[in-house]
Formats: structure tokens, sequence, C-alpha cells
């Protein structure tokens, strides 16, 4: 509403009169249909926060929410900065900090920046987690980390270089961080950032951008399924003579596929898989990408049955065909003897989890629990595409009991074994397990277990969901 | 003739060791005055504009071919040949590649171009548009030395480095001038070089004019029309003849073991004589160290033309 433009000449002002008497029924949309201009703001905190708004720090789930302040006693030559206290690892408010610094309002022109640049100092030399910009809590689509940020206790100037600046033309996300206590023994530490700001150095050049680590793999997928491309990075030689490399979003790239018709390939790195070989590079900001992703194609994958239980006699966790209840996670990488890796996919538009490498791993729906009560049955679809004649496997429940929270003392267990007979190589079973705990009104993990050695290593797992049996 | 020898073997070793220092002894003249016009001769004498397709124009340029001495005196990993895939004309620009390839013992290979016989002055500007290569362990130069290397030995015959470039500094190149006593080799005088930094820019993004203006008793340095320093005799300390100077390696030098006259450990000028000049790309060496580990290979230098004008 502010964009009117007041260096009309006279003689268009007249015009613009004569024009509202004569045709005043006509509404005069020229001024109102101008584009908006979005801020060329660098600045985004200096000795304060810079056009940010007021409603501009979301903490991450789970992160401590009070870890971001600004601090009035430090600063890098001056006397104010952002302070993040990232608490101790058994903090009740939260374990790690984490979060992101969003415009509050439109967003801004990026463009004739290079560079995200801060000066930072710690309370302590540490490693943190990870920092960039460019996460919105939206699509994140233009979104840059760096990995394992050195932290000493002196005043330092860091550089983030913006993979293709002229992709930032309207950009919300300004900053993020993930500082947890991995690397200090669970024990909490401060640091502090100053004069963060988007800059145009300059001195950022020779830009090598690669996919799939710049690797040339070659990757089976069956027929249908959406393959997430990864391992985007671009590696910069900044103006001190030290390459930078950064994590980039696939949005930054154009990719291409030898033969779309095959596997195409859109602006979010997704492959749709339908058949045959098709060799998928990319660019970025016209630089060729080192790397490439050849996708060939093994026939379809049998998509597990459709579940036809109504759905008011259901408690979905994974399925496409009920609301799923909230799960924290399927695979919890539990260390450190846990080997079992996620390769999750998607056929035809049906959610597929995909277990490789596999000895023990976890579901857990504990916030909130499941109230299973009055629920007779859990339903698992499994699929194995090799049954080892000695297949032991181990499937447990788990009721968390009155804490809601795993341990305690208050937990209560159920077991069920599987054996070579209850599955066909590469078919779908249908498990229809009868829930025997005494309270399954806290209902929270689901593990599954390779025991007594057999040389399974891989199953695809479908409609999880408790039911009301008849 | 014993005299001549000894002096040939400090060349070899010597010759080009003198960017060793370049960023240790550093003796900068700002003070001199540095806000006159940056070049005043204008009589173009020679010309390569590098727009004849294929080899360099033998009518200037000798092509120096192997691993010279001790990686020409700076543990340097190049092979210089005089092949195609390492220095052509092509599209109006002077093209030296670096290969990485295993060649006559070598792991690169390159190019270096000088017109030692062809074409050398006195005094005059020396100006080359180049764009430098964006790897690293890489050593671009443009650079003169005295014609009269092979009698009198280096640094007796004198070096003008125009400019040297390494990506350690991608912001930066350097100017310097080694000569008797300000080697780069002794102590307490070492070249005498400056660099001049882009600041907001980097060298290996696009071409920049790399020039000298070069009169009696002064040599002036410019990039791209900005006039950054003037070195003169009096940038130059003069040591007593009877002086003991040490070599870097701490040994006190002596006219036996060093086959150095003391004589010519005076800081004498020794740029009012005819110098030749000399592109070349040099592979790692003390100067840039070793390209990482994973560089991209070819890379190149280019070089849109060197001119060179008297007053």
């Amino acid at each position: 509403m502010k964009n009117i433009k007041f260096i009309y000449s006279k003689t268009m002002l007249l015009t613009g009169l004569l024009f509202v008497i004569t045709m005043s029924c006509e509404r005069d949309t020229s001024v109102q249909s101008e584009f908006a201009t979005l801020s060329k703001t660098g600045e985004i905190f200096t000795d304060s926060p810079i056009g940010l708004g007021s409603d501009f720090y979301f903490p991450y789930l789970g992160s401590k929410a009070t870890a971001w302040s600004v601090d009035e006693s430090e600063g890098y030559e001056s006397y104010a900065s952002m302070r993040f206290d990232v608490p101790n690892a058994n903090d009740p408010e939260g374990s790690y900090a984490g979060g992101i610094l969003r415009v509050d309002g439109s967003g801004r022109d990026l463009t004739e920046f290079d560079a995200l640049t801060f000066w930072a100092k710690a309370s302590q030399g540490v490693v943190v987690g990870g920092m960039g910009f460019g996460q919105d809590f939206g699509l994140d689509k233009y979104q840059v980390s760096e990995t394992d940020v050195s932290f000493s206790t002196n005043w330092q100037k860091y550089v983030i270089p913006i993979p293709d600046p002229s992709k930032l033309f309207d950009e919300r996300g300004m900053f993020w961080y993930s500082a947890g206590t991995q690397n200090t023994g669970g024990n909490g530490y401060t640091f502090w950032i100053d004069e963060l700001k988007f800059e145009k150095l300059g001195t950022i050049g020779q830009p090598r951008p690669a996919i799939v680590n710049g690797q040339d793999l070659v990757q089976d997928a069956f027929a249908g399924i959406d393959l997430e491309l990864t391992g985007l990075s671009q590696t910069f030689n900044l103006g001190n003579g030290f390459n930078k490399t950064v994590t980039v979003a696939p949005s930054y790239f154009d990719f291409s596929s030898s033969d779309p018709s095959l596997a195409f390939i859109d602006e979010y790195g997704i492959i749709s898989v339908s058949n045959g070989t098709a060799v998928i590079t990319a660019s970025l900001a016209g630089v060729v990408a080192e790397g490439s992703l050849t996708v060939n194609t093994v026939g379809g994958f049998d998509v597990a049955p459709t579940p036809t239980r109504d759905s008011s006699d259901v408690i979905s966790l994974f399925s496409d065909t009920y609301t799923d209840v909230p799960v924290e996670f399927f695979n919890g990488y539990w260390e450190p003897w846990q080997t079992t890796l996620s390769n999750d996919f998607v056929v035809n538009g049906n959610n597929m989890i995909n277990y490789t490498n596999f000895n023990f791993v976890g579901n857990q729906f504990s916030d909130p629990t499941v109230d299973a009560t009055g629920f007779s049955n859990l339903h698992i679809n499994i699929n194995l595409p090799e049954v080892p004649s000695n297949l032991d496997l181990l499937i447990t429940l788990k009721d968390f009991g009155p804490d809601q929270v795993d341990g305690g003392g208050d937990d209560t267990t159920q077991q069920v074994f599987f054996d070579g007979d209850d599955f066909v190589a590469g078919e779908w079973s249908t498990l229809e397990i009868p829930i025997s705990l005494a309270n399954k009104n806290n209902m929270g993990q689901i593990i599954y277990e390779n025991v007594n050695g057999s040389s399974l290593t891989e199953l695809y797992v479908d409609n999880i969901y408790f039911y009301r049996g008849n | 003739m014993n005299k001549i020898n000894k002096h040939k073997m400090r060349i070899q070793i010597l010759l080009l060791k003198s960017f060793v220092f370049a960023s240790i002894f550093t003796i900068t003249s700002c003070d001199t005055d540095e806000t006159q016009t940056v070049a005043n001769f204008t009589n173009l004498v020679m010309a390569d504009e590098f727009d004849v397709e294929g080899a360099p124009n033998s009518e200037f340029w000798n092509l120096d071919i192997g691993t010279g001495f001790d990686g020409w005196g700076n543990n340097e990993l190049q092979y210089y040949t005089d092949r195609p895939e390492n220095v052509t004309v092509q599209n109006g620009l002077l093209v030296i590649s670096a290969l990485e390839e295993d060649f006559n013992g070598s792991s690169f290979t390159s190019a270096k171009l000088i017109t030692k016989g062809k074409f050398s002055q006195a005094f005059g500007r020396f100006e080359a548009r180049i764009k430098v290569p964006g790897g690293s362990g890489l050593w671009p130069a443009f650079w003169l030395l005295g014609e009269n290397d092979d009698t009198d030995g280096w640094p007796q015959c004198g070096e003008i480095d125009i400019m040297e470039y390494r990506r350690k500094e991608p912001t930066k190149v350097s100017g310097s001038i080694h000569g008797p006593g300000y080697s780069g080799e002794t102590s307490p005088q070492g070249q005498v070089t400056k660099s001049y930094d882009l600041g907001n820019a980097r060298y290996d993004d696009d071409f920049h004019v790399f020039g000298i203006e070069w009169g009696y008793q002064y040599i002036n340095y410019y990039v791209d029309g900005v006039l950054y320093n003037q070195i003169t005799p009096s940038d130059v300390e003069v040591m007593p003849a009877d002086i003991v100077y040490t070599l870097n390696d701490g040994v006190a030098a002596t006219d036996e073991t060093e086959a150095i006259d003391p004589t010519d450990v005076t800081g004498d000028w020794v740029f009012n004589k005819p110098f030749y000049i000399i592109i070349n790309l040099a592979v790692g060496g003390d100067f840039p160290g070793s390209p990482a580990s994973g560089e991209t290979f070819p890379q190149n230098m280019l070089v849109d033309y060197v001119r060179v004008y008297k007053q």
C-alpha cells in the first residue's frame, strides 16, 4: 500500500485527474498492481535484530525454547550479541538448542549477496552440530547447511556461501542452528553470534557442486517407486584460500535425466522410477555437478494388501489407508548395537518401510502413548525378500505404563516369535497379533529383532495398526 | 672459466628459488611516490596478441623443456613440454594447461615460454592480460630475467617478477625484484616485494592486466591501471662487501662454500640493462605448495596479450 510513486509529472497528474473526472466509474489498478519491492537488507543481527519483525525466533521441537537471547554484555566490537545457551543433555526443558530466525512478514531479496557471514565465539572450544540459512518451516526450499562448525573462545569470522544467489529473491529463512552436547559429554555451553548478515564478499569462487557425494552410483530400484537424490553439496574456495563445502537443498540444482520417461526427477530431487535405466545428472548455476545416479529398474514392487477394516475400529501407526497417530520414529537408530538402516520409499503413492542391514529396530509412539484398551490385535504386513531357514523374528510390544515413558520400572512387554513357516520369500505376510498385555492403555513401542543369528538382512513393513476384533 | 662453472651451478640451484621467500622477507616501499600516472610509455615495440591459432609465435617465444634442476630450484612438480596439450593458441588466447599425468617421471606437465635470444629490452612498459587458473598448488607467473643470466648467474643477472599468484591467497598477486644481496636466499635483506589485494574480488574469476613501467633506477608495478608499488635503489639495502652473510640454512657462507664472490653481495641495482620475458604455469613447489588431493585438472592459464612499450 505504500508503494505509490510520488514522482508523477504535472502533465500526468492532470491527465490522471481528467480520467478521474471523466471516467470515475472505472477502477484504477495501475498503482495497486505494481509488485511490492522486497527488502534488500542484508543485516540480520548487528547489535539488535534488524528488520525481523516481532515474532521471528522459532525453536525446534524438543529443544530448549529459552536457549536464544540477546546478551547486552558481550559482542564483537560492540556490547550486544545473540547468545545461545546450549543446555545439558538431561535438561528437562529440552536436551539441545536449536531453532530458526525467520522474517516476520515478507521475505527478503538476497540476490545481490554471496554469503551469510557472522562473528562467533563460545564459552569453550566446541564443534557445533550445524547452522545455515533457508529454513522457514515451510518448504525449506533453499536451505543451506554447514555441519560441524568449530567455535573457539575468541571471536572469529565465519562465512557460509550462497550456492546461487539468484534463487534467493524472496527468502524468509535468515538463519538456523542446531547445537547439542554430543561433543561435550552432555555438558552445556554457551556461544555468541554477532554481526550476522548476508554480504557481498566478491572473494568466493571456484564453485564445485556435487550430487551423490560426487560419486557415480548405480542403484537398483523397483518400478513405480520414488527415490530421493542425496549427497547434494557445493564447494567454494573462500577469500582466505580455504575450501568450504556446504550441504545444499535440491532446489538450487537443475537436474536432468537421460530419459525422463524412464526416471523423472523433480526440483526437489525426487526421482519417479518407471522402468528401464536412466542416468540422473545435475548442474548448479551453470556448473556441472560432480557425481551421477544411474537408476536400474528391477521390475515392479508388489504393495501390501490394502486394509479393509473400518477406520473406526483402527488406531493406525503406519498406513496409507488410515490417518496415522503421531509416531516419533520408525527407526530410532539405537546406538551402539543397532545396525539397521532405513531405505523407506514410496511406490505408486504407497509409503513403504524398508529396513536394511537388519539386526533390530524400533517404532516409538509415546508422545502421546497409544491407548489400545479395547483393541484386541496388532496388524502388521511384512515382506521378506529372502526367508532364511533358521528364521527367528521376534516382535515385542511394549506398554510404557503410567509414567508414559520408556523405562521407569512400570513397563510391560509382550513377545511374539515368527519363523520361516510364517513367510514366503518376496510375498506379503499378514500378521494379526493378539495383544495379551494386561494393561495396554500406554502402548509406546514395537521392536523388531532378528534373534538366534539367522541371515535375515532386509524386510519391508507396511500397515501397522491396532484394531478391534469381533 | 672455473668461476663461470661455479656460477652456473648456482644458477641451476637458485634460479627461481627466489620465489620461495615471496611472503617471508617483505620490504615494502609505500613511501615512494605512488600518486604518479600509472603508465607513460606508449611506443609499442613488441606485442603478441595471440591471434594465430596453434603453437606460440616462434618469432617471440622459445619453450623451456623438462624439469630444470631440482624442480627449477623450487621443488616444482611439473615437466614442461612443448606439446599442444600443454601450450597452444586458440580463440585469441595463449592457453597454458597444467595436466595431471605420468610423464618422464613427473606427475604433472605444463609449459614455460621465454623470449630469451628473441626479445629483450632495457626499460619499458611490460604488460600482459592474464586469467590465472583457479586450482590449488599452482604457480602462474609473468616475469623477467636479465639476459646476462648465463654469464653472470643468478641473482647477479637480476629478476623482475611482474605477477606471481597462488590460490592460498586468491585475492592477491605479488610483484618482486631479486638481485645480489636481496635474492630471497639471504638475510637480512630479502627480495623486494609487495602484493596487491583486490579486496572484494579474486584473480581467478576474470582477466586482469599486470604490468610494470620500468626506467632508469625505478620500477613501477600496476594491476588493472592501479599503481601499487615503486621500487628504486633506495629500497635495496646495500651490504658491505665484507659482510658474512648466511644462507637460509643458517650456515655462514664463505667464498669457498657458496661460490659467490663476496663483492657481489652488495645490494647492487642490476636493472639498468636488457631483460627477457618469461610466462609459465608451475605446479607445486615451495611457493604455492602441492595441489590438494582430488584437485581438478587440467588447469588453464589464459593470456590475452603481451605488450612491450618504450618511452
